[in-house]
Protein backbone atom coordinates (compact mmCIF):
# COMPACT_ATOMS: atom_id res chain seq x y z
CA UNK A 1 0.00 0.00 0.00
CA UNK A 2 1.17 3.34 -0.75
CA UNK A 3 1.53 6.25 2.52
CA UNK A 4 -0.31 8.73 3.05
CA UNK A 5 -1.34 11.04 5.35
CA UNK A 6 -4.17 10.71 8.27
CA UNK A 7 -6.28 12.74 10.10
CA UNK A 8 -8.89 12.19 12.87
CA UNK A 9 -11.68 14.30 13.00
CA UNK A 10 -14.59 15.13 15.59
CA UNK A 11 -17.26 16.32 13.66
CA UNK A 12 -19.30 16.59 10.53
CA UNK A 13 -18.28 20.58 9.53
CA UNK A 14 -14.73 19.01 10.59
CA UNK A 15 -14.62 16.23 8.02
CA UNK A 16 -16.57 18.47 4.96
CA UNK A 17 -13.86 20.97 5.33
CA UNK A 18 -10.81 18.68 5.41
CA UNK A 19 -12.14 16.92 1.89
CA UNK A 20 -13.15 20.24 0.75
CA UNK A 21 -10.11 21.78 1.17
CA UNK A 22 -7.97 18.88 -0.17
CA UNK A 23 -8.80 17.56 -3.39
CA UNK A 24 -6.94 14.20 -2.63
CA UNK A 25 -8.62 13.50 0.65
CA UNK A 26 -10.64 10.76 1.10
CA UNK A 27 -12.90 9.76 4.26
CA UNK A 28 -12.60 6.56 5.95
CA UNK A 29 -15.13 4.70 8.17
CA UNK A 30 -15.17 0.69 8.42
CA UNK A 31 -12.55 0.71 5.71
CA UNK A 32 -13.27 -2.57 4.41
CA UNK A 33 -13.94 -1.90 0.98
CA UNK A 34 -11.29 1.12 1.01
CA UNK A 35 -8.40 -0.57 2.26
CA UNK A 36 -8.49 -3.22 -0.03
CA UNK A 37 -8.92 -1.18 -3.19
CA UNK A 38 -5.64 0.70 -1.67
CA UNK A 39 -3.91 -3.12 -1.48
CA UNK A 40 -4.85 -3.56 -4.78
CA UNK A 41 -3.46 -0.21 -6.24
CA UNK A 42 -6.96 0.58 -7.43
CA UNK A 43 -7.43 3.92 -5.13
CA UNK A 44 -4.76 5.89 -4.03
CA UNK A 45 -5.68 8.59 -1.89
CA UNK A 46 -3.21 10.62 -0.34
CA UNK A 47 -4.77 11.52 2.90
CA UNK A 48 -7.21 9.51 4.40
CA UNK A 49 -9.95 11.53 6.69
CA UNK A 50 -11.04 8.75 9.88
CA UNK A 51 -14.49 9.94 10.35
CA UNK A 52 -15.41 7.31 13.13
CA UNK A 53 -15.58 9.72 16.00
CA UNK A 54 -18.38 11.71 14.48
CA UNK A 55 -21.31 11.17 16.77
CA UNK A 56 -23.75 9.08 13.78
CA UNK A 57 -23.91 6.26 15.09
CA UNK A 58 -27.46 6.32 16.70
CA UNK A 59 -30.85 4.21 15.74
CA UNK A 60 -33.87 5.83 16.61
CA UNK A 61 -37.07 6.32 15.65
CA UNK A 62 -38.67 10.35 14.46
CA UNK A 63 -41.98 10.72 14.81
CA UNK A 64 -42.87 7.47 12.51
CA UNK A 65 -39.75 7.30 11.29
CA UNK A 66 -36.29 5.30 11.42
CA UNK A 67 -33.68 6.91 11.77
CA UNK A 68 -30.36 5.47 10.80
CA UNK A 69 -26.92 6.75 11.82
CA UNK A 70 -24.61 6.80 8.77
CA UNK A 71 -22.04 5.05 11.21
CA UNK A 72 -24.34 2.36 13.12
CA UNK A 73 -22.16 -0.74 11.95
CA UNK A 74 -23.95 -3.06 9.68
CA UNK A 75 -24.20 -5.67 12.13
CA UNK A 76 -25.75 -3.28 14.91
CA UNK A 77 -28.16 -2.77 12.79
CA UNK A 78 -29.12 -6.16 11.71
CA UNK A 79 -29.14 -6.88 15.61
CA UNK A 80 -31.11 -3.56 16.58
CA UNK A 81 -34.46 -4.67 18.17
CA UNK A 82 -36.12 -1.48 16.64
CA UNK A 83 -34.59 -2.47 12.86
CA UNK A 84 -35.91 -6.26 13.63
CA UNK A 85 -39.54 -5.67 14.60
CA UNK A 86 -40.31 -2.59 12.40
CA UNK A 87 -37.72 -3.32 8.93
CA UNK A 88 -37.24 -6.92 9.25
CA UNK A 89 -36.18 -6.49 5.44
CA UNK A 90 -33.53 -4.76 6.25
CA UNK A 91 -32.28 -6.86 9.04
CA UNK A 92 -32.41 -9.46 6.58
CA UNK A 93 -30.58 -7.98 3.99
CA UNK A 94 -27.72 -6.89 6.03
CA UNK A 95 -27.18 -10.58 7.54
CA UNK A 96 -27.29 -12.11 3.76
CA UNK A 97 -24.15 -9.56 3.10
CA UNK A 98 -20.34 -10.19 3.49
CA UNK A 99 -19.30 -12.03 7.20
CA UNK A 100 -19.85 -11.43 10.61
CA UNK A 101 -16.33 -10.00 10.64
CA UNK A 102 -17.04 -7.56 8.13
CA UNK A 103 -20.08 -6.94 9.06
CA UNK A 104 -18.79 -5.58 12.66
CA UNK A 105 -16.24 -2.96 10.78
CA UNK A 106 -18.98 -1.83 7.63
CA UNK A 107 -21.06 1.18 8.77
CA UNK A 108 -24.25 1.71 7.01
CA UNK A 109 -22.93 4.74 4.50
CA UNK A 110 -19.83 3.00 3.79
CA UNK A 111 -22.08 0.11 2.82
CA UNK A 112 -23.78 2.50 0.61
CA UNK A 113 -20.24 3.76 -0.82
CA UNK A 114 -18.55 0.66 -1.58
CA UNK A 115 -17.24 -0.12 -4.75
CA UNK A 116 -18.23 -2.48 -7.61
CA UNK A 117 -16.45 -5.79 -7.45
CA UNK A 118 -15.99 -6.33 -11.19
CA UNK A 119 -12.63 -8.12 -11.68
CA UNK A 120 -11.61 -5.43 -14.19
CA UNK A 121 -12.42 -2.84 -11.98
CA UNK A 122 -10.10 -4.82 -9.02
CA UNK A 123 -7.10 -5.39 -11.24
CA UNK A 124 -4.84 -1.97 -12.75
CA UNK A 125 -3.26 -3.73 -15.53
CA UNK A 126 -7.01 -4.62 -16.92
CA UNK A 127 -9.16 -1.50 -19.19
CA UNK A 128 -12.15 -0.31 -16.98
CA UNK A 129 -13.96 2.88 -17.58
CA UNK A 130 -14.76 3.39 -14.15
CA UNK A 131 -11.59 3.23 -12.27
CA UNK A 132 -9.63 4.57 -15.41
CA UNK A 133 -12.01 6.94 -17.80
CA UNK A 134 -11.33 6.31 -21.06
CA UNK A 135 -9.61 2.89 -21.29
CA UNK A 136 -12.90 0.59 -22.07
CA UNK A 137 -14.99 -1.99 -20.66
CA UNK A 138 -13.18 -5.25 -19.81
CA UNK A 139 -15.88 -6.64 -18.78
CA UNK A 140 -18.36 -5.76 -22.02
CA UNK A 141 -16.72 -8.65 -24.49
CA UNK A 142 -14.66 -10.45 -21.38
CA UNK A 143 -15.89 -12.45 -18.39
CA UNK A 144 -19.26 -11.18 -16.95
CA UNK A 145 -20.87 -13.90 -15.62
CA UNK A 146 -21.34 -11.67 -12.26
CA UNK A 147 -22.44 -8.80 -14.64
CA UNK A 148 -25.56 -6.60 -14.94
CA UNK A 149 -28.81 -7.23 -17.38
CA UNK A 150 -30.21 -4.40 -16.80
CA UNK A 151 -29.51 -0.44 -17.49
CA UNK A 152 -25.90 -1.11 -18.55
CA UNK A 153 -23.81 1.12 -21.05
CA UNK A 154 -21.26 0.05 -23.49
CA UNK A 155 -18.79 1.94 -20.83
CA UNK A 156 -19.60 -0.13 -18.06
CA UNK A 157 -21.88 -3.36 -16.78
CA UNK A 158 -20.67 -3.70 -13.51
CA UNK A 159 -22.97 -4.08 -10.28
CA UNK A 160 -23.44 -2.79 -7.35
CA UNK A 161 -22.94 -5.50 -4.84
CA UNK A 162 -24.92 -4.13 -1.79
CA UNK A 163 -27.54 -6.16 -0.09
CA UNK A 164 -28.63 -3.59 2.43
CA UNK A 165 -28.79 -0.71 0.10
CA UNK A 166 -31.59 -3.21 -1.88
CA UNK A 167 -33.44 -3.30 1.07
CA UNK A 168 -33.85 0.54 1.39
CA UNK A 169 -34.45 0.88 -1.94
CA UNK A 170 -37.23 -1.08 -1.45
CA UNK A 171 -38.51 0.62 1.85
CA UNK A 172 -38.85 3.82 0.04
CA UNK A 173 -35.53 4.98 2.29
CA UNK A 174 -33.49 8.75 1.66
CA UNK A 175 -30.57 9.13 2.25
CA UNK A 176 -29.49 12.86 4.93
CA UNK A 177 -26.40 14.51 3.73
CA UNK A 178 -24.11 17.40 5.08
CA UNK A 179 -22.23 18.94 2.65
CA UNK A 180 -20.45 22.57 2.02
CA UNK A 181 -23.55 23.96 0.51
CA UNK A 182 -25.16 22.71 3.80
CA UNK A 183 -27.67 19.42 4.20
CA UNK A 184 -29.67 18.13 1.75
CA UNK A 185 -32.25 14.82 0.97
CA UNK A 186 -31.47 12.61 -1.27
CA UNK A 187 -34.44 9.87 -2.41
CA UNK A 188 -32.66 6.63 -2.31
CA UNK A 189 -33.41 5.54 -5.30
CA UNK A 190 -31.93 8.76 -6.36
CA UNK A 191 -28.85 8.03 -4.71
CA UNK A 192 -27.00 5.86 -6.99
CA UNK A 193 -26.95 6.17 -10.49
CA UNK A 194 -26.25 4.56 -14.02
CA UNK A 195 -23.72 4.35 -16.03
CA UNK A 196 -24.23 5.95 -18.68
CA UNK A 197 -21.29 8.00 -20.04
CA UNK A 198 -19.73 8.48 -16.67
CA UNK A 199 -19.24 5.01 -14.92
CA UNK A 200 -16.30 6.46 -12.81
CA UNK A 201 -19.08 8.09 -10.69
CA UNK A 202 -21.13 5.73 -8.44
CA UNK A 203 -23.83 8.17 -7.42
CA UNK A 204 -25.37 10.81 -7.01
CA UNK A 205 -23.10 12.98 -4.46
CA UNK A 206 -21.43 15.92 -4.90
CA UNK A 207 -17.18 16.17 -3.66
CA UNK A 208 -17.58 16.96 0.00
CA UNK A 209 -21.33 16.00 0.92
CA UNK A 210 -21.11 13.54 3.84
CA UNK A 211 -23.71 10.78 4.19
CA UNK A 212 -25.06 11.42 8.11
CA UNK A 213 -27.90 9.36 8.12
CA UNK A 214 -30.44 7.03 6.33
CA UNK A 215 -34.04 7.35 7.33
CA UNK A 216 -37.06 4.39 6.84
CA UNK A 217 -40.76 5.56 6.44
CA UNK A 218 -42.89 3.61 8.33
CA UNK A 219 -44.75 1.70 5.40
CA UNK A 220 -46.35 -1.05 7.27
CA UNK A 221 -44.27 -3.53 5.46
CA UNK A 222 -42.90 -5.42 8.24
CA UNK A 223 -45.14 -8.50 8.39
CA UNK A 224 -44.46 -10.20 4.88
CA UNK A 225 -41.49 -9.99 4.06
CA UNK A 226 -38.07 -11.89 2.44
CA UNK A 227 -34.77 -11.26 1.04
CA UNK A 228 -33.62 -14.26 -1.05
CA UNK A 229 -30.01 -14.06 -1.92
CA UNK A 230 -28.75 -16.53 -5.02
CA UNK A 231 -24.92 -16.51 -4.77
CA UNK A 232 -22.25 -19.56 -5.61
CA UNK A 233 -22.02 -20.71 -2.16
CA UNK A 234 -24.74 -20.63 0.52
CA UNK A 235 -22.90 -17.59 2.63
CA UNK A 236 -20.37 -15.42 2.33
CA UNK A 237 -20.63 -14.21 -1.60
CA UNK A 238 -21.63 -12.02 -3.81
CA UNK A 239 -25.38 -12.18 -5.26
CA UNK A 240 -25.59 -13.72 -8.53
CA UNK A 241 -29.37 -12.45 -7.99
CA UNK A 242 -30.74 -11.13 -5.11
CA UNK A 243 -34.41 -10.20 -4.25
CA UNK A 244 -36.19 -7.95 -1.26
CA UNK A 245 -39.94 -8.46 -1.15
CA UNK A 246 -42.18 -6.51 1.04
CA UNK A 247 -46.17 -7.51 1.15
CA UNK A 248 -48.66 -6.03 2.86
CA UNK A 249 -50.58 -9.05 2.94
CA UNK A 250 -54.70 -8.67 3.34
CA UNK A 251 -55.96 -12.07 3.28
CA UNK A 252 -55.09 -12.84 -0.24
CA UNK A 253 -55.08 -9.87 -1.77
CA UNK A 254 -51.72 -8.01 -2.07
CA UNK A 255 -52.55 -4.51 -1.01
CA UNK A 256 -49.24 -3.36 -1.30
CA UNK A 257 -46.21 -4.32 -2.31
CA UNK A 258 -42.31 -3.16 -2.80
CA UNK A 259 -39.42 -5.37 -4.42
CA UNK A 260 -35.98 -4.81 -5.73
CA UNK A 261 -33.11 -6.55 -6.96
CA UNK A 262 -29.60 -6.82 -6.47
CA UNK A 263 -26.50 -8.01 -8.47
CA UNK A 264 -28.28 -6.83 -11.81
CA UNK A 265 -27.73 -3.75 -12.22
CA UNK A 266 -25.23 -0.42 -11.89
CA UNK A 267 -27.97 0.81 -8.89
CA UNK A 268 -30.38 -1.14 -6.55
CA UNK A 269 -32.95 -2.03 -9.27
CA UNK A 270 -36.15 -1.27 -7.86
CA UNK A 271 -39.09 -3.13 -9.60
CA UNK A 272 -42.02 -0.61 -9.74
CA UNK A 273 -43.69 -1.98 -12.63
CA UNK A 274 -43.81 -5.21 -10.83
CA UNK A 275 -45.33 -3.56 -7.70
CA UNK A 276 -47.95 -1.71 -9.76
CA UNK A 277 -49.07 -4.94 -11.79
CA UNK A 278 -48.91 -6.65 -8.05
CA UNK A 279 -51.37 -3.99 -6.08
CA UNK A 280 -54.64 -5.87 -5.73
CA UNK A 281 -54.02 -8.97 -7.32
CA UNK A 282 -54.49 -12.14 -5.46
CA UNK A 283 -51.27 -13.59 -4.11
CA UNK A 284 -50.78 -16.29 -6.74
CA UNK A 285 -47.49 -18.23 -8.46
CA UNK A 286 -49.74 -16.97 -12.08
CA UNK A 287 -49.65 -13.20 -10.18
CA UNK A 288 -46.12 -13.55 -9.32
CA UNK A 289 -44.86 -14.99 -12.19
CA UNK A 290 -46.97 -12.50 -14.89
CA UNK A 291 -45.17 -9.70 -12.28
CA UNK A 292 -41.42 -11.14 -13.00
CA UNK A 293 -42.02 -11.55 -16.84
CA UNK A 294 -42.59 -7.59 -16.60
CA UNK A 295 -39.85 -7.03 -14.17
CA UNK A 296 -37.54 -8.40 -16.90
CA UNK A 297 -38.60 -6.79 -19.68
CA UNK A 298 -36.24 -4.77 -20.62
CA UNK A 299 -33.38 -7.07 -19.19
CA UNK A 300 -30.10 -7.84 -21.49
CA UNK A 301 -27.71 -10.38 -21.14
CA UNK A 302 -23.97 -9.89 -22.29
CA UNK A 303 -22.81 -13.44 -23.00
CA UNK A 304 -21.57 -15.40 -19.93
CA UNK A 305 -24.28 -13.62 -17.50
CA UNK A 306 -27.82 -14.95 -20.03
CA UNK A 307 -28.01 -17.05 -17.05
CA UNK A 308 -29.76 -14.15 -14.67
CA UNK A 309 -32.38 -14.19 -17.56
CA UNK A 310 -33.69 -16.88 -15.72
CA UNK A 311 -32.59 -16.55 -12.41
CA UNK A 312 -33.40 -13.53 -11.86
CA UNK A 313 -37.66 -14.19 -12.35
CA UNK A 314 -37.44 -17.07 -10.71
CA UNK A 315 -35.81 -15.53 -7.56
CA UNK A 316 -38.39 -13.30 -7.68
CA UNK A 317 -41.16 -15.58 -7.32
CA UNK A 318 -39.12 -17.72 -4.88
CA UNK A 319 -38.78 -14.27 -2.64
CA UNK A 320 -42.89 -13.30 -3.19
CA UNK A 321 -43.46 -16.91 -2.62
CA UNK A 322 -41.95 -16.80 0.61
CA UNK A 323 -42.61 -13.59 1.65
CA UNK A 324 -46.53 -13.99 1.70
CA UNK A 325 -46.40 -18.09 2.12
CA UNK A 326 -48.52 -18.36 -0.90
CA UNK A 327 -48.14 -19.31 -4.33
CA UNK B 1 1.89 -1.49 -2.68
CA UNK B 2 4.75 -1.92 -4.67
CA UNK B 3 4.39 -1.31 -8.21
CA UNK B 4 3.82 -4.07 -10.58
CA UNK B 5 6.54 -5.52 -13.61
CA UNK B 6 3.95 -4.53 -16.01
CA UNK B 7 5.03 -7.79 -18.27
CA UNK B 8 8.61 -7.40 -19.89
CA UNK B 9 7.69 -8.90 -23.17
CA UNK B 10 4.65 -7.78 -23.85
CA UNK B 11 5.48 -3.75 -24.22
CA UNK B 12 2.62 -2.26 -26.35
CA UNK B 13 1.28 0.97 -26.23
CA UNK B 14 -0.99 0.47 -23.06
CA UNK B 15 2.19 -0.66 -21.24
CA UNK B 16 4.05 2.19 -22.21
CA UNK B 17 0.88 4.15 -20.75
CA UNK B 18 0.91 2.17 -17.80
CA UNK B 19 4.42 2.93 -16.96
CA UNK B 20 3.59 6.39 -17.66
CA UNK B 21 0.99 6.79 -14.96
CA UNK B 22 2.96 4.58 -12.77
CA UNK B 23 5.74 7.87 -13.15
CA UNK B 24 2.77 10.09 -12.23
CA UNK B 25 1.86 8.68 -9.31
CA UNK B 26 5.53 8.17 -8.17
CA UNK B 27 6.07 11.80 -8.70
CA UNK B 28 3.07 13.09 -7.51
CA UNK B 29 4.00 11.38 -3.99
CA UNK B 30 7.20 13.55 -4.47
CA UNK B 31 5.55 16.27 -4.86
CA UNK B 32 2.73 15.88 -1.84
CA UNK B 33 5.38 15.53 0.62
CA UNK B 34 6.94 18.72 -0.82
CA UNK B 35 4.02 20.33 0.23
CA UNK B 36 3.08 18.20 2.95
CA UNK B 37 4.81 20.61 6.02
CA UNK B 38 3.03 23.37 5.23
CA UNK B 39 -0.11 21.45 5.50
CA UNK B 40 0.10 20.53 8.06
CA UNK B 41 0.88 23.69 9.72
CA UNK B 42 -2.03 25.39 8.27
CA UNK B 43 -4.60 22.74 9.40
CA UNK B 44 -2.88 23.34 12.79
CA UNK B 45 -3.44 27.02 12.50
CA UNK B 46 -6.66 26.66 11.26
CA UNK B 47 -7.72 24.34 14.49
CA UNK B 48 -8.23 21.61 11.81
CA UNK B 49 -9.62 18.72 14.73
CA UNK B 50 -7.18 16.27 16.56
CA UNK B 51 -4.38 14.15 14.69
CA UNK B 52 -2.90 14.42 11.39
CA UNK B 53 0.24 12.55 10.07
CA UNK B 54 2.06 13.27 6.92
CA UNK B 55 3.70 11.15 4.53
CA UNK B 56 6.27 8.77 5.87
CA UNK B 57 6.03 10.37 8.99
CA UNK B 58 4.94 7.92 11.79
CA UNK B 59 2.36 8.72 14.49
CA UNK B 60 2.04 8.02 18.26
CA UNK B 61 -0.56 4.84 18.78
CA UNK B 62 -1.38 3.77 22.27
CA UNK B 63 -3.11 0.28 22.23
CA UNK B 64 -3.82 -2.74 24.46
CA UNK B 65 -2.98 -6.11 23.23
CA UNK B 66 -3.68 -8.92 25.57
CA UNK B 67 -4.00 -6.59 28.25
CA UNK B 68 -0.43 -5.12 27.71
CA UNK B 69 -0.17 -1.62 26.77
CA UNK B 70 2.09 -0.49 23.71
CA UNK B 71 2.91 2.87 23.02
CA UNK B 72 4.28 2.88 19.09
CA UNK B 73 4.99 5.28 16.47
CA UNK B 74 4.08 3.51 13.11
CA UNK B 75 3.09 4.67 9.69
CA UNK B 76 -0.34 5.22 8.74
CA UNK B 77 -0.59 2.54 6.23
CA UNK B 78 0.43 -0.22 8.58
CA UNK B 79 -2.57 -2.37 9.33
CA UNK B 80 -3.29 -3.84 12.58
CA UNK B 81 -1.96 -7.19 11.17
CA UNK B 82 1.22 -6.19 10.11
CA UNK B 83 1.81 -4.24 13.44
CA UNK B 84 1.06 -7.11 15.55
CA UNK B 85 3.56 -9.82 13.56
CA UNK B 86 5.87 -7.44 12.21
CA UNK B 87 6.72 -5.01 15.12
CA UNK B 88 5.36 -6.58 18.06
CA UNK B 89 6.26 -10.92 17.45
CA UNK B 90 2.58 -11.73 18.01
CA UNK B 91 2.70 -14.02 15.14
CA UNK B 92 -0.34 -16.11 16.36
CA UNK B 93 -2.66 -13.81 14.54
CA UNK B 94 -2.20 -15.32 11.02
CA UNK B 95 -2.34 -13.82 7.30
CA UNK B 96 -3.88 -15.83 4.67
CA UNK B 97 -5.24 -13.41 1.53
CA UNK B 98 -4.79 -10.08 3.60
CA UNK B 99 -7.66 -8.95 1.75
CA UNK B 100 -10.51 -9.85 4.07
CA UNK B 101 -11.88 -12.80 2.45
CA UNK B 102 -10.42 -15.39 4.55
CA UNK B 103 -10.76 -14.87 7.76
CA UNK B 104 -7.32 -16.19 9.22
CA UNK B 105 -6.39 -12.21 10.83
CA UNK B 106 -9.77 -12.38 12.78
CA UNK B 107 -9.12 -10.62 15.99
CA UNK B 108 -11.37 -9.18 19.00
CA UNK B 109 -11.57 -4.80 18.89
CA UNK B 110 -13.20 -3.98 22.58
CA UNK B 111 -14.97 -7.87 22.47
CA UNK B 112 -15.81 -7.72 19.06
CA UNK B 113 -14.48 -9.74 16.09
CA UNK B 114 -12.72 -7.91 12.98
CA UNK B 115 -10.59 -8.61 10.32
CA UNK B 116 -6.71 -7.34 11.40
CA UNK B 117 -5.48 -6.90 7.86
CA UNK B 118 -8.13 -4.40 6.64
CA UNK B 119 -7.90 -2.69 9.90
CA UNK B 120 -5.37 0.44 9.87
CA UNK B 121 -3.56 0.39 13.64
CA UNK B 122 -3.79 4.25 13.49
CA UNK B 123 -7.27 3.68 13.64
CA UNK B 124 -7.08 1.47 16.67
CA UNK B 125 -6.10 4.46 19.14
CA UNK B 126 -7.18 3.85 22.77
CA UNK B 127 -8.93 0.25 21.55
CA UNK B 128 -8.19 -3.52 23.71
CA UNK B 129 -7.60 -6.41 20.93
CA UNK B 130 -7.25 -9.44 21.93
CA UNK B 131 -5.51 -12.22 20.02
CA UNK B 132 -5.03 -16.14 20.16
CA UNK B 133 -2.05 -15.05 22.22
CA UNK B 134 -4.04 -13.60 25.17
CA UNK B 135 -7.21 -16.34 25.20
CA UNK B 136 -5.19 -18.51 27.68
CA UNK B 137 -4.83 -18.22 31.27
CA UNK B 138 -1.24 -19.20 31.86
CA UNK B 139 -0.85 -23.45 31.28
CA UNK B 140 -4.86 -23.27 31.09
CA UNK B 141 -6.29 -23.27 27.81
CA UNK B 142 -9.30 -21.54 27.04
CA UNK B 143 -12.14 -23.26 26.46
CA UNK B 144 -12.41 -22.98 22.92
CA UNK B 145 -8.90 -23.79 22.76
CA UNK B 146 -9.39 -27.30 24.25
CA UNK B 147 -12.39 -27.91 22.43
CA UNK B 148 -10.70 -27.61 19.14
CA UNK B 149 -8.32 -30.05 20.38
CA UNK B 150 -11.32 -32.59 21.72
CA UNK B 151 -13.04 -32.66 18.46
CA UNK B 152 -10.12 -32.67 16.35
CA UNK B 153 -11.27 -29.05 14.72
CA UNK B 154 -8.18 -28.57 12.28
CA UNK B 155 -5.84 -30.43 10.27
CA UNK B 156 -2.56 -27.65 8.98
CA UNK B 157 -4.11 -25.49 11.68
CA UNK B 158 -3.26 -22.01 9.77
CA UNK B 159 -6.88 -20.59 10.01
CA UNK B 160 -7.17 -21.95 13.81
CA UNK B 161 -6.40 -18.82 15.39
CA UNK B 162 -9.06 -17.33 13.31
CA UNK B 163 -11.36 -19.80 13.74
CA UNK B 164 -11.28 -19.77 17.74
CA UNK B 165 -11.39 -16.28 17.43
CA UNK B 166 -14.55 -16.23 15.26
CA UNK B 167 -16.08 -19.36 17.23
CA UNK B 168 -16.00 -17.27 20.49
CA UNK B 169 -17.18 -14.26 19.43
CA UNK B 170 -20.04 -16.46 17.56
CA UNK B 171 -20.89 -17.73 21.19
CA UNK B 172 -20.63 -14.15 22.06
CA UNK B 173 -23.51 -12.67 19.94
CA UNK B 174 -26.03 -14.99 20.48
CA UNK B 175 -25.43 -16.94 17.22
CA UNK B 176 -24.25 -20.44 17.94
CA UNK B 177 -27.80 -21.39 18.58
CA UNK B 178 -27.79 -24.51 16.08
CA UNK B 179 -25.32 -26.21 13.76
CA UNK B 180 -27.09 -23.99 10.58
CA UNK B 181 -26.43 -20.74 12.64
CA UNK B 182 -22.95 -21.82 13.29
CA UNK B 183 -22.08 -22.47 9.73
CA UNK B 184 -23.76 -19.13 9.07
CA UNK B 185 -22.27 -16.92 11.32
CA UNK B 186 -18.84 -18.55 11.03
CA UNK B 187 -19.00 -18.20 6.97
CA UNK B 188 -16.51 -15.88 7.02
CA UNK B 189 -13.52 -17.96 8.60
CA UNK B 190 -12.44 -20.32 5.42
CA UNK B 191 -10.68 -23.77 6.50
CA UNK B 192 -9.26 -25.19 2.84
CA UNK B 193 -8.64 -28.39 4.79
CA UNK B 194 -12.09 -28.66 5.20
CA UNK B 195 -12.33 -29.47 9.26
CA UNK B 196 -15.62 -27.40 8.83
CA UNK B 197 -17.54 -30.23 10.44
CA UNK B 198 -15.19 -30.40 13.91
CA UNK B 199 -14.95 -26.75 13.78
CA UNK B 200 -19.06 -26.53 14.35
CA UNK B 201 -18.97 -29.32 16.76
CA UNK B 202 -15.76 -27.61 18.93
CA UNK B 203 -18.11 -24.16 19.01
CA UNK B 204 -21.52 -26.05 20.16
CA UNK B 205 -19.79 -28.16 22.43
CA UNK B 206 -18.41 -24.60 23.70
CA UNK B 207 -21.87 -23.41 23.90
CA UNK B 208 -23.41 -25.97 25.40
CA UNK B 209 -21.27 -26.07 28.34
CA UNK B 210 -22.46 -22.53 29.17
CA UNK B 211 -19.15 -21.29 30.13
CA UNK B 212 -18.96 -17.72 30.46
CA UNK B 213 -16.53 -17.03 27.35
Amino acid sequence: MINFNYLRVSTTKGAVDAIVRDSAAQWIAGGTNLIDLMKKGVMSPQKLVDINNLPLKEIKKEGNKLVIGALALNSAVADNELVRKEQPLLSLALQAGASAQLRNMATVGGNMMQRTRCPYFYNPDMPCNKREPGTGCGALKGFNRMHAIFGASDKCIAVHPSDMSIALVALDSTVLVSGPKGDRRIPFQNFHRLPGDLPQKDNTLERGELIVAVEIPDNKLNKNVHYLKVRDRASYAFALVSVAAAVDLQGDTIKDVRLAMGGVAHKPWRLMEAELFLKGKPASEANFREAAALAMKDAKGYGHNNFKLKLAPNTLVEALKTATGKG
Amino acid sequence: MAKKDSGKDRLDENELNKGRRNFLKQSSVLTALAVTPTALVKAAEEGLDEKAAGYFEKMALSIEINGVNHNLSIEPRTTLLDLMREQLALTGTKKGCDHGQCGACTVHVDGNRVLSCLTLGVMMQGKKITTIEGLADGDKLHPMQEAFIKHDGFQCGYCTPGQIMSGIACIREGHANSDEEIREYMSGNICRCGAYPNIVKAIADVKKGGQKL
